[in-house]
């Protein structure tokens, strides 16, 4: 139970500081470029909301499977598949959850607008410079909330890791998962304690994102 | 000439409906630039500072701002900017603004304080931006731009968002302020009075155009010590060039 529950909480924390790392410049070009086919962009990175986890898990397992073109470069490192491996999941997690990545970090760097990110421009810093100092402290909201919500939305999937994972104990076997089988082998007892557990953790982690909100409007921020 | 220029600035393209063509020296003091709302000011001064690509030519105390070959962006500029709303960087307290410029341009510290006193600012060096009045920030704009050491300070409708209390506090201060300036300044406003008393030498743009470039005091010592060939010539210049305006429909 315990193995479970850390495996869960380790893919959640690895899932959400690759992805923001990834998240970032693509919402941060999303948010400045002006050209019109960053739309196709921004559709096919949420997807994951309105397709089934199947169809997503599904083209994972082929695409990280052994008979990938994607796989061919890793066979020389004698790596054939990613499916049923953390690694797999952790890849399959990013791509899940991008949506709730990007969104909020598109929507708080649109909000910083272009005045500060010139104001910057003429106190002599570089984009770079200008893009750590002035966009992403004033977009720290947008970051909060992506973290915040790829975290628990990470924790809560089924779908994609079941599909991509298949639920190998002790590797792959996450929560959700657990409480499947735990429900298919009856024991509502064990069950009902994960499945508490993961709705209470899901109901602080959207409490604290509210409360560290409104604080952050009350600063003005 | 009676000012030596510090620079030269000669700039074409389109901006949306807008065509500019413009080609102008930058003495040290401040220029005006004036015109009607949608004549191209702003955008003009945008493209001083690099924040607006226009083809041409930005020259300033001998060094190459941009030309055929070269385009400096804005960071690389040394320009003060002082833009319309302040655009105060909002999660910065006042003394945190004046620092992020002046940091960056290489400047002392103790080059803060002077500044400092200059524009009065130091009772508000803690406060956030958000709780100062258009005044101090305007204020604290100024001093910003100046502590990053600028070869060319722009401002762009600096006092438009002001009441008129306001208004009439800074603007004997911007005077002050300019006279004691060793560079060129440039000074955009629609409002002929508050710029008849910042300075005598005013441009006026007329969609995209320059329509006219010098006071009549100016002129004068133009002329100054000139033979009278030279100065039947410009007369003739000013003739010619004052009739084409004449016959543009003015905005």
């Amino acid at each position: 139970m315990f193995e479970v529950v850390r495996l869960t909480l380790t893919l959640a924390a690895v899932t959400t500081v690759l992805l923001l790392l990834v998240a970032t410049p693509l919402a941060w070009w999303l948010a400045r470029s002006p050209s019109w086919w960053k739309e196709v962009v921004a559709a096919v990175t949420s997807l994951p909301l309105v397709l089934p986890p199947t169809v997503l898990g599904f083209y994972l397992l082929v695409a990280l499977g052994p008979d990938s073109p994607l796989m061919a470069p890793l066979h020389v490192f004698g790596v054939r598949t990613l499916a049923f491996t953390f690694t797999g999941l952790v890849i399959g997690s990013i791509f899940y959850s991008m949506p709730f990545a990007v969104q909020p970090l598109r929507t708080a760097f649109e909000a910083v607008g272009r005045e500060p990110m010139e104001a910057a421009a003429t106190l002599r810093a570089s984009p770079l410079d200008a893009f750590f100092t002035v966009a992403v402290p004033l977009a720290r909201r947008g970051f909060l909330s992506a973290a915040v919500l790829v975290f628990a939305h990470t924790i809560g999937e089924f779908g994609v890791v079941l599909m991509i994972g298949g639920g190998v104990p002790g590797r792959t076997e996450v929560v959700s998962i657990r409480i499947y089988q735990l429900v298919e082998a009856l024991q509502y007892g064990q069950a009902h304690a994960l499945a508490a557990g993961l709705a209470a953790f899901a109901f602080i982690s959207l409490l604290v994102l509210f409360l560290i909100d409104r604080r952050f409007s009350r600063l003005g921020a | 000439m009676s000012t030596a220029a510090a620079g030269e600035v000669r700039l074409q393209g389109r901006v949306g409906a807008l065509a500019i063509d413009v080609a102008f020296g930058l003495p040290v003091g401040v220029t005006a630039l004036t015109g009607p709302s949608g004549s191209g000011k702003s955008t003009l001064l945008r493209a001083m500072a690099g924040l607006e690509r226009l083809d041409g030519a930005v020259r300033l105390a001998g060094e190459v701002w941009q030309d055929e070959a070269h385009f400096l962006p804005p960071h690389r500029r040394p320009v003060g900017y002082v833009f319309q709303h302040a655009a105060l960087l909002p999660h910065l307290s006042v003394r945190r603004n004046l620092d992020y410029g002046r940091r960056r341009a290489g400047m002392e510290a103790h080059e803060l304080d002077h500044v400092v006193a200059l524009l009065a600012l130091e009772p508000l060096l803690q406060r956030a931006t958000s709780r100062l009045s258009g005044g101090e920030r305007q204020r604290v704009a100024i001093a910003r731009a100046l502590l990053t050491r600028p070869h060319l300070l722009l401002l762009d409708e600096p006092l438009s968002g002001l009441d008129v209390e306001a208004k009439a506090e800074l603007l004997p201060q911007l005077r002050g302020l300019f006279s004691q300036l060793a560079i060129p300044v440039v000074y955009v406003s629609h409002d002929r009075e508050e710029v008849g008393r910042l300075t005598d030498t005013t441009l006026v743009l007329e969609a995209g155009r320059l329509a006219s470039a010098a006071s009549p005091a100016a002129l004068a010592a133009e002329l100054a010590g000139r033979s009278r060939a030279e100065i039947e010539a410009l007369a003739l210049a000013a003739i010619h060039a004052g009739l084409s305006t004449a016959r543009r429909p003015s905005g």
